[in-house]
């Protein structure tokens, strides 16, 4: 991939990508900024397809676009009043203060850190990205997967009252 | 990728519709500039595979074939007024659609109302990019071409909700719901199935999957009638077609998500319906059905020619089952993909994975095996279905068991059935 394909890409996908990433703060209705949200993620995946990352784009598609941020939805449409008036809120300093340190700390982080150029793609095909996963690095893999079920059945536990229980019970 | 084929390079030979465009392709790179050439070929094969596939199914497969089809199954005449037999009755909906006025309501959400069509046909049109008409027919040949469609179609829902929600009216916002949540329950089963073919043709290349079933003579479809299945149901619950279309059921909600649109902007969902169809369609003839090969026939018949067959086929297993079918309650839906879908998904993803490992490291690859491996699969799926829907599946509930909120209205709950 050479030219100047790749670079005008790059550009115009940073640019959806920012102003995607822009809207999501500053829009009013919370649904837009889950729809900002959505149009960043597709952005970031586009970046993943310009470093040769295809698996990681489509993964990036399938459960930030496809799965989180659904849930995302559904979870502002089951909460009232939560789609108008998000304006203003007493923790704004705070969250200002937070939102400041985070940005400072990854502005070090990316300034500090040595990045490194290749001349080919690395080694980021399915195969070899699977190989990882359940060789080197199974343990975090696991407990990752062990994670998600801990939350699942903690969720459950929280959302069913004593009267659902009973009802089923009778079923 | 080195091809047994013995389709030629001349330009007449259109069993290989590349051998037209590779010859402009070649001149405009050399001559003009090769950036031109990048972005002019994906547009041909775009355009091209709008000519000859997506917009005449859509029109007369899509449109004309299923009212036609449908009217039949119901004994009725179907479209028959406009051109001979109602031939040309698609392109008189089109264009009444396009002059009839498209109404917004006034408490809507203008920006998002009028963008969730657009939205919402870009994937389809998406999806049509890594399907393999023929051996060299491939618009963009990516190595996770499996993963690349699965994500976008993942995209519609999102302007499906958009569209619910947009329209600031409770009917749609309940069908913008329900397609959600039927689309979240139905994509882990479809995904268990898929994972099931791709472990044993091991790629995530549509056109590698080709490749497999081509050289080993054998349809993923048939060794993997499981997979297929669940395929067939989870798809058409996520396309809303009409067994499992509770999202636009209209006799509960309306129209769903659709029920504040009007005109073309409704025309577009409804024609890109059947365009997400036709392209599940094509990706199930690819995946399932062998694609563009034939047993040897692909090498007399355009290639391409067969998967526009083999999409058709499958198509009409789609007006079949909504012609025929009626329609499932949301919890009988609900529960049947959680319930009765994932555990047999696994069950057959245990089983496959166990025939691959066998196949590949005690029985040498050899492909009588695949044959005995076919007739396992199809007794096992037969038992796995009935043993699981005889003894631990979902008993539909014909009248309600569980009276909720009944009482309150007035109604009838039956003696020692009262909830305290």
């Amino acid at each position: 991939m050479d030219g100047s394909g790749p670079v005008v890409a790059f550009w115009l996908l940073a640019a959806v990508t920012l102003v995607a990433a822009g809207g999501v703060l500053v829009s009013r209705n919370l649904l837009h900024a889950v729809l900002f949200l959505i149009l960043a993620f597709i952005g970031v995946a586009g970046h993943f397809v310009l470093l040769s990352a295809e698996f990681l784009a489509m993964a990036q598609v399938i459960i930030y676009v496809g799965a989180i941020s659904v849930l995302l939805l559904f979870a502002i449409l089951l909460t009232p009043r939560a789609g108008r008036d998000n304006g203003e809120t007493k923790a704004f300093p705070v969250g200002a203060l937070l939102a400041v340190a985070l940005a400072a700390v990854f502005l070090f982080v990316i300034n500090d850190t040595n990045w490194k150029t290749v001349s080919e793609s690395p080694a980021l095909a399915p195969e070899a990205l699977g190989e990882a996963l359940l060789t080197s690095w199974v343990l975090p893999f696991e407990i990752a997967s062990v994670l998600l079920t801990a939350a699942l059945v903690g969720s459950i536990m929280l959302a069913r009252t004593a009267e659902e229980e009973a009802e089923d019970a009778l079923a | 990728m080195a091809l047994p084929m013995l389709l030629t390079d001349h330009w007449y030979d259109i069993r290989d519709l590349s051998n037209l465009t590779n010859p402009l392709l070649d001149f405009v790179g050399d001559n003009i500039s090769s950036e031109l050439a990048y972005i002019l070929g994906p547009l041909i094969g775009f355009i091209a595979s709008f000519l000859i596939f997506v917009l005449p199914s859509q029109l007369y497969v899509g449109v004309y074939g299923e009212r036609k089809l449908i009217g039949r199954i119901q004994s009725r005449l179907g479209p028959n007024r406009v051109g001979p037999f109602g031939l040309i009755q698609p392109i008189a909906d089109a264009i009444k659609l396009m002059q009839k006025e498209a109404l917004t309501p006034k408490t809507a959400d203008t920006i998002i109302m009028n963008l969730a069509p657009v939205v919402f046909v870009a994937p389809a049109v998406l999806l049509f990019a890594v399907i393999p008409f023929g051996p060299r027919m491939i618009v963009a040949n990516v190595n996770v071409a499996l993963l690349y469609y699965l994500a976008v179609s993942s995209l519609p829902v999102l302007a499906a909700f958009m569209a619910g929600w947009s329209g600031n009216n409770k009917y749609s916002l309940f069908g913008a719901m329900r397609i959600v949540a039927m689309s979240i329950s139905y994509e882990v089963p479809l995904v268990l199935a898929m994972l099931g073919v791709v472990l044993f043709t091991d790629t995530l290349s549509l056109q590698g999957m080709v490749l497999w079933q081509k050289e080993w003579d054998i349809w993923v479809g048939m060794l993997m009638p499981v997979a297929f299945v669940i395929y067939f149901i989870c798809v058409s619950a996520e396309l809303n077609r009409t067994p499992t279309d509770i999202a636009e059921a209209e006799s509960e909600i309306v129209a769903g998500y659709l029920t504040e649109y009007s005109g073309m902007k409704w025309g577009l969902f409804y024609g890109m319906d059947i365009g997400y169809a036709l392209a599940a369609s094509a990706f199930a003839a690819t995946v399932f059905l062998g694609g563009w090969s034939m047993f040897g026939l692909d090498k007399i018949v355009p290639p391409w020619l067969l998967l526009v067959a083999k999409t058709h086929l499958f198509y009409m297993i789609f007006i079949w089952t909504r012609g025929t079918l009626p329609r499932l309650r949301i919890d009988q839906l609900m529960a049947f993909a959680w319930k009765f879908m994932l555990p047999v998904a696994l069950a057959n993803l245990l089983l496959v994975a166990t025939e691959r490992m066998l196949w590949v490291d005690a029985f040498d690859s050899k492909q009588v095996f695949l044959f005995l491996f076919m007739i396992v699969n199809f007794a096992s799926a037969a038992a796995i279905i009935y043993a699981w829907a005889r003894f631990l599946g979902y008993k539909p509930e014909n009248h309600p068991t569980k009276p909720r909120l009944v009482k309150e209205a007035g109604g009838y709950v039956p003696v020692g059935r009262e909830v305290r």
